[in-house]
């Protein structure tokens, strides 16, 4: 086999014994896809009756939840990643990870198998809530075309969002830190347009809200599932993505190759 | 099939290693030659698991010459690791997958066919008396099979340099017997091993040399037989009422030593029952009576004594006292 073919099939073993965690540990993985479910029907039941009110045009229930599913799924992704900074820092300071280098395989396999793990956990749990919320009512005025790019750009936005968790995972020294820190991305999903309007916040946290990148995220998603014009916020979140996905990679990779040259114990 | 008599397994060469500060191996050499077992024996901190990570390409040494196989440690590592297999000092299994499947993602890993995969992995569960526990998750097993996981995931890939760091550490008496059981039939199969212990008995049971690290620097090497002879034979420990019977037993056997506070004399001895009875019946006959009698053998840290001219001062697995260590204390009056 070429290099090339090797790490191809050590990838793929890493991805399936990623698996087999996720399902071996199905608390965890329930929970990070059963969070923005509940999630949804909380903002949709209980808050969405008064938020949905000061909407606008559209107004009331009906039209909040039209309006939060953007958000949702950006907070499916921060859920997600959390899990992924977990998996990572549990691989990282356990003692297999010092087996594997002591195989000849291929380096970055290990970190693969974590991103495609988390990958498909995640697209499995954006399925999940999109089907429950069609389930609710909700409704999209995007057509096929419209889905596609959608679909796409989630796909960037959780690629981007992965490797930085498995950053994260790889930074920190203990499984508990690893779980904490990617909270940040939960939090920065709140302060963005993914629940209210900017312009009703007050003006410094307007700025910020504005500024980072979930908002350029969930205002291209909700341009394209509302058939609205989504303007320049699509080049801002795919450049915000491409970028965090460089950033982080290259980050993660040092630190994997640090704790390589270094002793973990 | 053997070792290639005189080829090489391991070679290092004046391996230096500091954490910080912190001098942790000074020109360390050693040369296993291969389808041997070497055992690299010392107490705790003396650098064990350090030479063992920096020989399986684990981390990086300051200086020195290493080479499994002939292959460089430094320059290609992936040529070291696919020819080395590792038990580190703890365990390395996935505590998430069962036996079968972390022996399974060992041979997808060391890429061979799914039928050969499928039926090494079912050899060494039968080798490692681990098929009734195979499907089950890994936390269910008990430490000694997860310690027989362990060396049977290192052997999916039929490592021919092995290096396995305290293997029995923390085993019971007869999951230690299992082990070196395997150990020796590894090597009698051809395999180099590269062995590390706190425990003299376990590196004389093994090893054709043996090698004593002390904070860093080895201070003895050779055949079990060329150090034993280096360290004092055991000796037979009599305690006394007072210090009467003490000067008096002390008199009558010239090759004693006395510790007059404790009341103790020590006798050397070579551990036979002849030899003891003489002893005590010479004694009897004198009407010298003694309190206690014990039986010191020898043990690591006479060897440290011996060769290091100091006690160990780390902890040592089995107690390195001269108390502590006494075999078959029978009582005698
Ligand atoms: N990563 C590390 N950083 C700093 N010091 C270390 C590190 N690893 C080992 N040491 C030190 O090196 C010495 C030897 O450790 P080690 O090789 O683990 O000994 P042994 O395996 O013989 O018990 C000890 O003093 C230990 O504290
Ligand atoms: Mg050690």
């Amino acid at each position: 086999m070429s290099t090339l073919a090797y790490t191809v099939s050590d990838s793929r073993v890493m991805l399936r014994r990623n698996l087999k965690h996720q399902l071996r540990y199905p608390s965890m993985t329930l929970m990070l896809i059963g969070m923005p479910i509940v999630l949804l029907l909380l903002f949709v039941y209980v808050f969405g009756g008064q938020l949905g009110a000061g909407l606008g045009v559209h107004q009331g229930r009906g039209a909040y939840l039209d309006y939060v599913v953007p958000g949702l799924m950006l907070v499916t992704v921060a859920a997600a990643v959390q899990g992924t900074s977990i998996m990572v820092a549990m691989d990282m300071t356990g003692g297999i990870i010092d087996r594997f280098r002591t195989m000849a395989i291929a380096r970055a396999s290990v970190l693969t198998g974590h991103v495609l793990g988390s990958f498909i956990q995640t697209l499995a749990a954006m399925g999940i809530l999109i089907g429950v919320a069609f389930a609710l009512g909700f409704r999209s005025a995007g057509g096929a075309l419209a889905w596609l790019a959608v679909l796409g750009l989630l796909a960037l936005i959780a690629f981007a969002w992965i490797w930085l968790a498995v950053a994260l995972g790889l930074a920190a020294k203990s499984v508990e830190t690893a779980s904490n820190t990617p909270m940040i991305l939960f939090l920065l999903v709140f302060l963005s347009s993914g629940f209210v309007r900017t312009n009703t916040m007050p003006v410094g946290l307007r700025q910020f809200a504005e500024y980072q990148p979930f908002s350029p995220m969930v205002d291209t998603v909700r341009g394209l599932l509302t058939g609205a014009p989504v303007g320049d916020h699509a080049i801002v979140a795919i450049a915000w993505s491409i970028g965090i996905a460089i950033a982080s990679y290259l980050w993660a990779i040092r630190l994997y190759n640090r704790r390589r040259a270094a002793d973990p114990t | 099939m053997t070792g290639r008599p005189g080829m090489r397994g391991i070679v290092a060469t004046d391996v230096c290693k500091s954490f910080g500060n912190n001098l942790v191996l000074d020109k360390v050499s050693l040369a296993v030659d291969e389808g041997t077992i070497f055992a690299l024996l010392g107490p705790n901190g003396a650098g064990k698991t350090t030479i063992v990570r920096i020989l399986s390409t684990l981390i990086q040494a300051d200086s020195g010459d290493m080479r499994i196989a002939g292959h460089d440690v430094v320059t290609d590592p992936d040529g070291v690791r696919a020819l080395i297999g590792v038990t580190g000092q703890f365990s390395a299994v996935d505590n998430l997958l069962t036996g079968t499947e972390n022996l399974q993602l060992m041979a997808d890993l060391r890429h061979l066919s799914p039928d050969a995969g499928r039926r090494r992995v079912a050899e060494l569960l039968e080798q490692f008396d681990l098929t009734d526990a195979a499907d089950n998750l890994l936390s269910t097993y008990s430490g000694g099979m997860r310690r027989r996981l362990d060396l049977a995931m290192t052997l999916v890939g039929q490592p021919r340099v092995i290096f396995l760091d305290e293997p029995t550490t923390g085993l019971d008496p007869r999951s230690r017997l299992t082990m070196w059981e395997i150990v020796r039939e590894l090597a009698a199969a051809g395999v180099t091993i590269l062995l590390t212990t706190q425990n003299l008995d376990e590196a004389d049971q093994l090893a054709g040399r043996i090698a004593v690290l002390d904070q860093g620097r080895i201070v003895a090497e050779g055949t079990p037989e060329e150090l034993k002879n280096r360290i004092p034979g055991g000796h037979v420990r009599l305690q006394f009422a007072g210090p009467d019977s003490l000067r008096q037993a002390a008199g009558l056997l010239p090759a004693s030593t006395a510790d007059n506070d404790r009341l103790v004399l020590k006798v050397p001895a070579d551990g036979t029952v002849d030899s003891l009875r003489q002893l005590l019946d010479g004694l009897h006959q004198e009407g010298i009576a003694a309190e206690r009698v014990s039986i010191h053998t020898s043990d690591l840290d006479d060897v440290f004594l011996a060769v290091t001219g100091s006690h160990v001062v780390h902890g040592l697995e089995a107690g390195g006292s001269d108390v502590e260590s006494t075999q078959e204390g029978v009582a005698a009056r």
